[in-house]
């Protein structure tokens, strides 16, 4: 029976690969070539111009070290959040990152799982910038409590003071364990399928340093068949785990909103509309990311068009469904008879934060919607923009669900309005220096490429 | 007898027991002695070294005991008599807080000898248990860290013992170079002194000043009968109430009797009363009109006029302004209303009118039969201020005055303008008593720190009854009283308890029972039979200024600073004014007609000129404020005062002369800039929601179910299960929407009882006041086939928001800490410690009335501000939530004190939450819903009854009782 499965799997990647009738790998480049292109990125010496990016992006780190730094002396005062909107930009940017992380752990599970051969040279990237996104997402909820020193409050461990409980009827202590579990898998899945590559850079490492850093860290792999066995089995599992994460870890951050009371939040189209948008800002983060990435560092032919354009049909798929989501809402809330439920949609689209919703709408649901033309899916200039675009706009369809929802609720004596100070906006920007320092130091340090897997797909597609 | 002791802490007596060892060391006594020397310079000044290690070493070793500030003189606590005071328990002493001319009676509670809270004296008939805003608020003035700390001269600290002898040295001779200019004389003991002085003195004059005055009210009364006379109302019995311009239930009164009277007329839907308010500014009183007329200031004394003639109280024919035909139908309806009801209407005239309108309605009453049933009259000999305080003036410029004795106030800022009374005071040497140093204080050769009134010892009249003003503390930075300065000037001995004892020559026994009333006994000004002249009004009516058309501006005083006394009181400043819920700001207030015909929005400055005098003010427009007229608050844009209220709002003192105290006719055009102004609420409309349920009296009677009846009933099923809230003790709070008359009173309660910190102009503009009750306002359009937008006429219906204890409350599900929980007793719980600031209960309260301390309020807080909190309840941290509790605190003491007693069950009454105990309209009910005969749930069963947003199935403890208006089918 499992057998009969497999070959019908085999079957399907034949027939997909086919279908694609272009190589996933151009060029038609030998494994060694594989290896040394990958490796060399990590080899040469350092280039002057990451030491400045590293210093530039290292800098706007600091500057979120010293916002936070700012926050914690002074209190969340400094930021913009009031009554009635008691989360601003904290929330946004934290769902805005894992969002984006998202992107990652489809790439390297979901596509695993289902064969799609052409994940393997951008997997390794995507998850970088999971892992990363997700370190970006997890100073928020941190710092955005009244006591950050509190903040380990949170999780269930036996040395919280009070001796009590959590309440684990809050869907922000499910996010604490949908976060947590979904940082370490990464990470875990990550690591495992770095092992084989980081043994070629301690295999190729001509100073001990290296070769003793790498070593350690490719935890002796030697390429025996009972390691690849092994590992094979251990990413096939992790792939597994991983697999649901996707889909529970936005669905649970959605219902930080969805199981609140608050017209705008208290909708049950939330999970897969926020799984759907996750997707869809993480692989605009990842065609952002890649199209500079490759050009950099010359790597057209190992992440060719083809991996591009995939994406993009990705970003359509989900765009469309995250536009499908925001036209369900308003039907809803005008089919639902609910006073309140109607206002709030209502006054979204036309109340004080209409230009918010309007560019949430536009940057969303119009813009990849280019994609549907070739020529405009395999034009980099037209997918990087469009993905820069996607990003802006999911960041605000976050900031409309927060913001709009708590602005003007049920009371109109308590409506309010919410304006960020430029310690919002400072630590937002901060963020994104972690973010690049993280990936600098990831491109420097660690192969950008799964040249192993690379090598597989090449395989693959000579047989 | 009140029981007046609050539960004890058994926790703390151990600490205290050592405590009291460690207190009969000498060390401790000599300690005693050193803190709070004679001369205050040595705290003021903080340089000595030595007095620092001294005070430090000793808090260390004495933590707890260092706020032991008692008065000398013995003192009697308001309760049953105790053998001594237990530390932790709240001692409750009778006092007195004058206002104006008038009084409040109150009982003040002492922590550890540091006055906390305020309350009203239910004895006292001024304030019936209720204490005003400005009465509660006193007690943060009491340690205002920018009061006055020390004896100046020319500017230059000195010491009281070189001014006395400095005055003792002065020879005034027969005094025609002497004045003493005073604030309203209410103490019989000063009023003593003043003859005194008067009698060494001859040829001095004493001139009583407040910016706030009777002046039209005596002169109307003198005018309708011949002599200068008071009405006190009894609204209670009215059924029939006009509103001559007059803001009876907040500005007009500055008791609040009248507000208890009329609440009470309000809550009986079979005998509604019927209140109708022509006025030019908004007041909350028009708020609270079943008819309001909007027309302009000067346009009242028109309107009365022809009412009166219409009632026939005016002689027929008398046709002085030929307006009829724009008040036709409501002289005709209103007048035909209050002759319908003889012996139960009443007409009530505002103290900005001139005295012909008091005269008026002197007249109505008379012939509405009102005199001796809702309205009588008492003596009271006071001159005209505005006259007094020209003639000084005069005085002044001519040379005649050499020494003006300032006893209070601060008359160089609000004295009327025309006497330019801030320069003329520098032609004489002048010595001034004041709380701090303000801009009569710099002209002042000396300047004397005055004593609070819970400093010292003194005494107060409110319509004729006495109180004697007990002190709590010695005073904090060496003040003096008025009484005492007087003393000295009439060359009698300085202490203020002698002075106020032997005044009232009772025996010791009447004395004692005297402090601990609050009130003494038989001391009532007697009702005056009257009989109004018709035809000296009618003579003064047809002599009066005719109506000029053109702008006009009107003086109010403000609902937060008053005159200006209160402006560097913090609590004050944050409380929002009653109808534009505007903070740390006052405004020109004008409606959205004449802003348009101005050109003006909200913050665009306006000039307004009296007399070739302009004022700037930020304009502020107000739905239903008379066109063509700008009301202006008083008591702003103080230049020299604490860091509270320095340069807050706007000055309009400078515009304010003699021939329009109340309100003149003035050149108004837009001025160039704009201020922000700052609102706690934004949004005004109710958006068509069932938020605040109103219905006519007679829909009521054919609809009783009217407040519930589109509540929907939706079985809900809960997965975890509800809790059971069937036994013990459940609290429920019950607010009547007939009684509120959105007065704030309970907002200060609170902010005093729960200390609620203040944060700032900055802060409440970013959403971010800490108070616990809100008065939440909205417009309603007064005719229904409109849609809800404000229109030019709306209505305005109040409702305090606090927490509403929520059964099911949504605020406790989505805490990831679990640090809001909820009591057996059905409290929604704050656990302070727990918390760690993630405000998603804030998000999730369909109320939004948690409060979150964004930041350290406390931070830059004097340590003198400190004393005033509340040592019951935790001081909150930042970065934590919080809300109304019900005072839990009041619920945990009377239990406490249950216990003691051997009770089982509570009394019900016995908790009072702070803002109950303080409303002066009793529109707060609080108690236990699972006794089927409490208060509490005797109204929960009432038609009127209604819980908000059923909708969500929250089961809130707190609900209210729907507003029934009763409107004059003929009017409508």
């Amino acid at each position: 029976m499992a057998q009969q499965l497999t070959q019908e799997i085999e079957e399907k990647d034949r027939l997909a690969l086919a279908e694609m009738n272009q190589p996933l790998i151009l060029g038609n480049p030998s494994y060694h070539d594989v290896t040394r292109v990958v490796s060399e990125i990590v080899e040469v010496r350092t280039p002057k111009i990451w030491y400045m990016a590293l210093a530039l992006t290292g800098g706007i780190t600091a500057i979120l070290g010293s916002m936070l730094a700012y926050l914690v002396w002074n209190g969340i005062g400094v930021w913009g959040n009031n009554s009635p909107v008691g989360w601003g930009w904290d929330i946004t940017n934290f769902v805005f990152w894992i969002g984006i992380g998202h992107a990652g752990t489809l790439i390297s599970a979901i596509l695993f799982l289902f064969r799609q051969k052409w994940r393997t040279s951008i997997n390794r990237f995507a998850e970088a910038m999971t892992l990363f996104a997700v370190a970006c997402a997890g100073i928020y909820p941190a710092f955005h409590v009244g006591r950050p020193w509190r903040a380990y409050w949170l999780f269930p461990i036996p040395i919280a003071d009070h001796g009590m409980w959590q309440n684990f009827r809050s869907p922000l202590e499910w996010d604490v364990f949908a976060v947590s579990t979904y940082a370490t898998v990464s990470l875990l899945f990550w690591f495992v399928g770095l092992i084989p590559d980081l043994a070629i850079l301690r295999d190729r490492a001509t100073t001990k340093i290296r070769r003793t850093i790498y070593g350690v860290l490719s935890l002796g792999w030697r390429s025996s068949s009972t390691h690849w066995k092994n590992y094979e089995k251990a990413y096939t599992i992790l792939a597994g785990i991983s697999t649901p994460l996707v889909l529970s870890v936005h669905t649970i951050v959605s219902f930080d909103f969805a199981v609140a009371i608050l017209p705008g939040w208290h909708t049950t189209i939330f999970p897969p509309y926020f799984v759907a948008g996750a997707i869809f800002s993480g692989f605009a983060m990842v065609v952002t990311l890649m199209v500079i990435a490759r050009w950099v560092f010359k790597v057209e032919h190992i992440v060719t068009m083809k991996h591009l354009e995939n994406m993009c049909k990705v970003m359509v798929a989900t765009g469309t469904i995250v536009g499908y989501a925001y036209a369900t809402e308003m039907f809803i809330a005008w089919y639902s008879g609910n006073p309140y439920e109607q206002f709030t949609f209502i006054n979204r689209a036309t109340g004080p934060y209409y230009w918010a919703y309007w560019i949430m709408i536009s940057c969303n649901v119009l813009s990849p919607q280019l994609f549907w033309f070739k020529r405009m899916r395999t034009s980099i200039p037209v997918m990087f923009v469009v993905s820069i675009i996607v990003n802006i706009g999911m960041w605000f369809e976050r900031f409309v669900i927060i913001a709009t929802s708590l602005h003007r609720d049920f009371l109109p004596s308590s409506w309010g309005y919410f304006h960020p100070t430029i310690v919002d906006i400072l630590t937002f920007f901060g963020t994104f220096g972690l973010f690049l320092t993280l990936f600098l130091l990831f491109l420097r340090f660690l192969p950008m490429i799964a040249v192993q897997e690379v090598k597989g797909t090449m395989a693959a597609e000579k047989h | 007898m009140i029981v007046q002791i609050q539960g004890s802490k058994q926790t703390g007596k151990k600490y205290w027991r050592s405590l009291e060892e460690l207190a009969d060391t000498t060390q401790f006594k000599q300690w005693v002695a050193q803190e709070f020397p004679a001369t205050a310079e040595d705290a003021a000044d903080g340089n000595s070294r030595r007095k620092f290690l001294n005070i430090m070493a000793a808090s260390m070793g004495l933590a707890g005991l260092t706020a032991c500030r008692r008065p000398e003189e013995h003192i009697l606590p308001y309760s049953k008599s105790i053998e001594e005071q237990i530390p932790g328990v709240p001692l409750r002493y009778a006092s007195v807080f004058s206002l104006g001319t008038r009084a409040q009676g109150l009982v003040v509670e002492s922590s550890d000898g540091r006055p906390t809270k305020i309350e009203g004296n239910p004895q006292h008939p001024n304030s019936l248990g209720a204490a005003s805003g400005f009465a509660q608020a006193s007690v943060l003035c009491l340690y205002d860290p920018d009061r006055s700390r020390s004896v100046l001269e020319g500017g230059k600290a000195s010491k009281w013992e070189t001014f006395s002898e400095s005055l003792k040295a002065q020879n005034w001779g027969d005094g025609s170079g002497l004045r003493v200019l005073s604030q309203a004389v209410n103490s019989p003991t000063l009023s003593a002194l003043r003859a005194e002085i008067l009698t060494k003195y001859p040829k001095s004059a004493w001139v009583e000043y407040e910016p706030i005055n009777e002046d039209t009210l005596l002169a109307g009364s003198a005018l309708a009968f011949g002599q200068r006379l008071r009405p006190v109302y009894d609204l209670e019995k009215a059924k029939v109430i006009l509103s001559l311009d007059s803001d009876f239930l907040l500005h007009d009164s500055p008791g609040l009797e009248a507000t208890r009277g009329y609440a009470k007329g309000r809550r009986n839907a079979e005998g509604l009363s019927r209140l109708y308010v022509a006025e030019s500014n908004y007041s909350i009183t028009g708020a609270q009109a079943d008819h309001r007329l909007r027309l302009k200031p000067s346009e009242v004394l028109g309107f009365a006029s022809d009412l009166a003639r219409e009632a026939g109280a005016l002689p027929q024919g008398l046709k002085i302004l030929g307006q009829n035909d724009k008040f036709g139908k409501w002289t005709k309806s209103v007048a035909k209303d209050l002759l319908e009801n003889k012996g139960s209407a009443v007409v009530i005239a505002g103290a900005r009118q001139p005295a012909e309108v008091h005269a008026i309605a002197a007249l109505l009453n008379q012939i509405i039969g009102a005199i001796g049933f809702t309205v009588n009259y008492i003596k009271h000999e006071r001159e005209s201020m505005s006259a007094g305080v020209t003639k000084l003036s005069e005085d002044l410029t001519a040379g005649i005055v050499k020494t003006v004795v300032i006893l209070g106030g601060n008359p160089a800022y609000d004295a009327p303008a025309h006497t330019n009374l801030a320069a003329n005071l520098k032609k004489a040497s002048v010595i001034h008593l004041g709380y701090e140093v303000n801009e009569t204080a710099k002209l002042a050769g000396w300047h004397i720190p005055e004593a609070h009134y819970l400093e010292s010892w003194g005494d107060a009249l409110c319509d004729g009854v006495a109180s004697i003003q007990q002190p709590l503390i010695e005073p904090m930075f060496g003040g003096k009283s008025a009484i005492e300065v007087a003393a000295l000037l009439a060359g009698l001995s300085p202490k203020g308890f002698e002075l106020v004892k032997s005044h009232w020559k009772l025996d010791d026994k009447s004395w004692r029972k005297a402090l601990h009333d609050g009130v003494i006994a038989s001391t009532k000004d007697d009702f005056v039979k009257v009989v109004a002249d018709p035809k000296r009004v009618d003579a003064a009516v047809s002599a009066a200024p005719k109506l000029v058309s053109g702008m006009e501006v009107a003086f109010f005083p403000s609902a937060t600073a008053y005159d200006g006394r209160f402006a560097n009181n913090g609590w004050l400043q944050e409380t929002p004014d009653p109808m534009l819920k505007l903070v740390w700001d006052n405004a020109g207030i004008i409606s959205p007609k004449t802003a348009k015909a101005l050109a003006v929005e909200n913050g665009d400055m306006l000039a307004i000129t009296v007399a070739g005098k302009t004022a700037s003010v930020p304009a502020m427009i107000l739905p239903g404020h008379a066109d063509e007229t700008v009301s202006v608050t008083l008591g702003y844009g103080r230049k020299e005062i604490g860091r509270v209220g320095k340069d807050v709002g706007v000055d309009v003192y400078p515009i304010r002369a003699n021939a329009g105290m109340g309100f003149s006719a003035a050149q108004i055009v837009k001025g160039s800039g704009h201020h922000n102004l700052v609102t706690t609420q934004e949004h005004f409309s109710m958006e068509a929601r069932p938020i605040v349920r109103e219905a006519k009296v007679e829909d009521y009677h054919h609809h009783k179910n009217f407040a519930t009846h589109e509540d929907e009933e939706i079985e809900q099923y809960s997965i975890y299960g509800y809790h059971e809230y069937d036994k013990g003790n459940q609290w429920g709070l019950v607010v009547d929407l007939n009684s509120c008359v959105g007065c704030n009173a309970c907002i200060t309660a609170c902010q005093a009882e729960n200390n609620i910190p203040i944060v700032g102009k900055d802060q409440v503009e970013r959403g971010r006041e800490m108070h616990w009750i809100r008065l939440d306002r909205y417009f309603s359009s007064t005719s229904e086939d409109e849609n809800h937008v404000a229109s030019e006429d709306p209505q305005v219906v109040y409702q305090p928001m606090a927490c509403q204890q929520c059964e099911t409350a949504p605020c406790e599900s989505v805490c990831p800490v679990a640090a809001t929980n909820h009591s057996p007793e059905g409290l929604n719980d704050m656990a302070y410690n727990r918390c760690v600031g993630t405000r998603y209960c804030a998000n999730n309260c369909p109320f939004k009335v948690r409060r979150f301390n964004y930041l350290n309020w406390h931070k830059d807080m004097e340590e003198s501000t400190k004393m005033v909190f509340n040592p019951n309840v935790t001081v909150r941290m930042r970065g934590i939530m919080e809300k109304c509790t019900y005072c839990v605190q009041r619920v945990q003491e009377a239990k406490i004190q249950a216990k003691v007693e051997g009770r089982r069950d509570l009394r019900d009454g016995e908790i009072k939450t702070a803002c109950q105990q303080t409303c002066p309209a009793e529109a707060i009910t609080f108690g236990n819903i699972n006794d089927p005969n409490s208060a509490v749930s005797k109204l929960k069963k009432n038609d009127l009854n209604y819980g908000l947003l059923k909708e969500l199935n929250l089961k809130p403890r707190t609900s209210y009782l729907a507003k029934l208006r009763n409107p004059n089918p003929e009017l409508a």
